[in-house]
């Protein structure tokens, strides 16, 4: 039983960065924009998470910090693909292969620095329950923040007239630019809050989950939160299945490294990308009577005027 | 006051040729501004950058050393971009490449295989690069699956693959425990070009592939084929050409392409098979093809202009104690200008006075 709470506390903590990430990007791309910088976001908002917190001591000033640098670069996404027209896919590589070398400055000065990781909640007789107490009552903030995240993105998008106007932009922006909406400024809008999300995720990482900075430390989780929404066909429910079952598969292959199940460290390593790809194929086949993609996705929009 | 966007008439041709040289300037002002912020001397910065390199024939032979994988690598790349499929792992493709070639030479070490190992090993690697990106133009072409992503993935995978064999089977036994194989036998190494120097075969074959890519793209039906289902995906339906089988085809060739330059990456310069064998050369092949306009030539430029950043930054980073991650930075900001810089080419910037100030003048 303690094995078992233990691991679904890992889980959590291992889902929830793929989870804040994959819900900014769902947004996204349901307003048709696709921004493959994800991983590039998530890194500097790792950098810049790391780096405000260590300034300050507080770790919600280095959330701050990471959803700030997150939103920064995902301005300069905006700009170039929305502004400019430029073609999202090439973009969205490079802002990533920007945000690499951007995080390795930034973290240079921090490599092998230690913070203390984000408190933990604690109810006095809630979280002290067995079994389910920990588990509902003793996470950290983030986790919270994920959960209430995509239920807020879920209720917007389906609930209010904002979130009708977003996903008719993602479908259709020339109907939607005809009926008079502003299909660029909401775009940058979504970009924007894909941005804050990407920084948060990136800053979970050396903020939560383990409490030092190492470069390149999002491992492709950036890559895969961008799978993840394609798993989920762009639907908020699954795609908190999705990042739970991602984040079960990457606890998984620790846990069998540490159980020293006869096969190569690195096969198990490579479990949670291989997965992706699997998905990827899986869901991909399964849907071949139609798309449910947003319509304009990744497409080029320049207004008429 | 706004600024928008405006569809030309027709592509400028001016502007696509200066394009790439006004994306070089804005960068290496953008990269100035950087040096001054974390406390360089940007003049002394960018002349360690871009000059010293080219003023020594030692420097000079390792850009051409340098250009050539990141040559080669475009070049299938731009096949794919031309064709609107994104193989964005070649990265992976190198690897892969790099380790199928290693498996002849680690086999054959020490035995008196004759010379026959090195043209056996060279097409091994582009065998092994062609079949490791058929796998996401399959996925993408049988199942519908993103080739971004799935190419992306198996980056990862391929690494995590080097890395095993290195530390495990192929370790070299007198190598102290250092996760590399053995140094190849003179059989299994690319010659040298010039004795004593650093410049080798690989750059020939990468002169080679450039004129090949030439020819493919302006004087065959399939280089025809492959611009046409890019641009015009509709007209190449009607003019019955099967896009699904050109995915396959560019994924194979710039697959193989990847998997050649990975090998001779390994037989060449490094001499051995060992993690890290590639300072991302199979991501920085994406911002050549760009930056070279997806054309041959162009490539060989930019190839050349990319090896320079790698040469500098590890020069500015001995010199003036620079972090090597600035050439990233700068290889991403290059990126994003030239991209920035090639929407001119077919739109036009606006500036658009208020139309409102009569109207409020009235009121």
């Amino acid at each position: 039983m303690e094995l078992l709470e233990a691991i679904i506390l890992a889980v959590l903590a291992a889902s929830t960065p793929l989870l804040l990430a994959a819900s900014g990007e769902l947004l996204v791309e349901r307003a048709g924009v696709l921004n493959l910088g994800v991983e590039g976001m998530m890194i500097v908002g790792a950098a810049c998470g790391f780096a405000g917190a260590w300034a300050t001591g507080s770790t919600l000033i280095g959330a701050l910090c990471g959803i700030f640098a997150g939103i920064a670069l995902s301005l300069v996404f905006a700009l170039m693909t929305l502004g400019l027209a430029v073609n999202q896919v090439a973009t969205g590589l490079a802002l990533t292969i920007l945000g690499i070398g951007v995080s390795g400055l930034i973290g240079a000065g921090f490599v092998g620095e230690r913070i203390s990781t984000a408190p933990r909640l604690y109810i006095p007789g809630l979280t002290t329950l067995p079994f389910v107490g920990k588990i509902l009552f003793g996470e950290d903030g983030f986790v919270y923040v994920s959960i209430a995240l995509i239920v807020a993105i879920w209720y917007f998008l389906y609930r209010t007239r904002a979130g009708l106007i977003l996903r008719a932009i993602g479908d259709n922006h020339v109907s939607a630019h005809a009926l008079g909406y502003p299909v660029l400024k909401i775009r940058t809008l979504a970009v924007m809050f894909g941005g804050g999300c990407a920084g948060l995720a990136g800053a979970y990482l050396p903020l939560a989950y383990t409490p030092f900075f190492v470069p390149g430390m999002t491992a492709g989780r950036g890559w895969i939160a961008l799978a993840l929404v394609v798993f989920a066909s762009w639907l908020p429910g699954r795609l908190v299945i999705g990042a739970y079952l991602f984040g079960a598969v990457s606890i998984l292959q620790l846990h069998a490294q540490g159980w020293g199940v006869g096969v190569p460290s690195q096969l198990m390593s490579a479990l949670p990308y291989l997965a992706t790809v699997v998905v990827l194929v899986l869901i991909s086949r399964t849907r071949s009577g139609g798309s449910t993609a947003p319509a304009a996705l990744g497409t080029v929009f320049v207004p008429d005027r | 006051m706004q600024l928008v966007l405006e569809k030309r008439a027709e592509r400028s041709t001016v502007i696509a040729l200066i394009s790439p040289l006004i994306a070089i300037g804005l960068t290496i002002v953008t990269m100035s501004i950087l040096f001054v912020i974390i406390g360089k001397n940007p003049i002394a910065a960018l002349n360690v950058y871009f000059i010293t390199p080219l003023t020594d024939a030692y420097s000079l032979q390792e850009l051409a050393v340098k250009a050539a994988p990141l040559v080669m690598i475009a070049i299938g790349l731009s096949l794919c971009y031309l064709a609107n499929v994104w193989n964005i792992g070649a990265e992976g493709q190198f690897l892969v490449g790099a380790v199928a070639g290693s498996w002849l030479a680690v086999k054959t070490h020490g035995t008196d295989a004759g010379a026959w190992v090195l043209p056996a090993m060279l097409l091994l690697g582009a065998i092994a690069g062609a079949l490791y990106a058929l796998i996401p133009a399959i996925c993408k072409v049988r199942f519908g699956a993103s080739e971004i992503l799935v190419s992306l993935m198996l980056v990862y995978v391929a690494d995590l693959l080097l890395d095993y064999l290195v530390r495990g089977p192929w370790r070299d036994p007198a190598g102290f425990n250092f996760p590399t194989t053995a140094e190849f036998d003179p059989v299994a190494t690319v010659p040298l070009l010039l004795e004593g120097g650093r410049l080798h075969l690989g750059t020939v074959i990468a002169l080679v592939i450039v004129v090949a890519a030439a020819v493919l793209l302006g004087r065959t039906i399939k280089g025809f084929e492959i611009r046409v289902v890019g641009a015009a995906p509709r007209a190449a339906r009607f003019g019955g050409f099967s896009s699904n089988q050109l995915v396959l085809l560019t994924f194979a060739i710039s697959g193989a392409l990847a998997g050649l330059a990975g090998i001779i990456e390994v037989a060449g310069p490094v001499g051995h098979l060992q993690p890290g064998i590639s300072p991302g050369y199979g991501f920085t092949a994406i911002i050549v093809a760009f930056l070279g306009r997806l054309n041959p030539v162009g490539i060989l430029i930019a190839g050349l202009f990319l090896a320079l950043t790698f040469i500098g930054g590890e020069q500015a980073q001995i010199a003036m104690k620079i972090p090597l991650d600035i050439t990233k930075v700068f290889q991403g900001i290059l990126l994003f200008y030239v991209l920035a810089c090639d929407s001119l080419i077919l739109y036009r910037i606006r500036l658009i006075m208020p139309q409102r100030k009569a109207a409020d003048g009235a009121a």
